[in-house]
C-alpha cells in the first residue's frame, strides 16, 4: 500500500515490476491517497506525505502479531518476515503451549513455557543456538 | 530559482512558503494528535477499504474479507522509487 493511485500502480507494474516478476505482481497493490490508512497504522509520515516503510503480520482472526517500520532508503527481509509468519503460525497451532526462542527457524529447538522451565532455560537452550 | 531537491525514496513535497507559524491549531486537535497511540500488537488491526489494481483489474479491498487467512500489509514510500 502506497499513497500513489491505483493508475500509477498499474503502470508501475506493467512497466516495471512484470519485468521482475514472471506475470507482474500476484496480489493486489493498495492506494491510500492521502494517507488515512496509514495514519490509523501509525507509520504515514504528514511532512513527506508518504508512508514509511511498515510491515504488518495480521493472524487469522485479525489480530496484529508483528510490526516492522523502516525509513524509506532501506529495504525489508522477506525470509524474516516468512520466518515470523511460520513462527506465529506454530504458536497458534500449539495453541500457546510452544514458543520459539530467539535464532529460531523451522525445525529447531522450541520451548514449552511452564513452571518447570523457569530458571531452567540455560539447559535447554544455549546461546549458540541463536545461529545457524 | 528554487533548489533542485535531492531524490531519494521519499517523494520531494512542496509546501507554502513565508512565515513558518500560520494558523493556531484548535485545543481539541492539537490535544487529539498527542494523545494518538502507538498501534499494538496483540490488538485487532484497523479494518479498512482501499481501491487497488490486481492482475490488470481496477477493484476494491476490505481487510476485513481475508479474516481466516494470515495477511502481510506492507505499506511502501512510493511507486518507481528505488527501493
Amino acid at each position: 500500500m502506497s499513497v500513489d493511485s491505483v493508475f500509477v500502480h498499474k503502470m508501475w507494474n506493467d512497466k516495471e515490476l512484470s519485468k521482475m516478476v514472471e506475470g507482474g505482481v500476484p496480489f493486489p497493490m493498495l492506494s491510500d491517497g492521502g494517507g488515512k490508512v496509514g495514519t490509523a497504522y501509525g507509520i504515514y509520515d504528514e511532512d513527506a506525505g508518504v508512508e514509511n516503510r511498515g510491515r504488518f503480520i495480521i493472524d487469522p482472526e485479525g489480530i496484529i502479531q508483528a510490526y516492522e517500520v523502516l525509513t524509506p532508503p532501506v529495504g525489508r527481509h522477506v525470509a524474516e518476515s516468512l520466518r515470523q509468519i511460520q513462527a506465529f503460525q506454530l504458536v497458534r497451532e500449539s495453541k500457546g503451549t510452544e514458543a520459539t526462542p530467539s535464532g529460531w527457524k523451522p525445525g529447531k529447538l522450541t520451548l514449552k513455557p511452564g513452571p518447570d522451565l523457569v530458571g531452567r532455560v540455560w539447559e535447554v537452550w544455549s546461546v549458540d543456538m541463536e545461529s545457524d | 530559482m528554487a533548489e533542485k531537491p535531492k531524490v531519494g525514496c521519499a517523494r520531494p513535497t512542496g509546501g507554502l512558503v513565508g512565515q513558518a507559524e500560520t494558523v493556531q491549531p484548535k485545543e481539541e486537535t492539537q490535544s487529539a494528535k498527542e494523545v494518538r497511540k502507538m498501534i499494538q500488537v496483540g490488538k485487532p488491526a484497523p479494518d479498512f477499504v482501499a481501491p487497488a489494481y490486481c492482475k490488470g483489474e481496477f477493484t476494491a479491498v476490505k481487510l476485513s474479507e481475508h479474516l481466516g487467512k494470515w495477511v502481510v500489509l506492507c505499506f511502501y514510500p512510493g511507486d518507481f522509487t528505488f527501493v
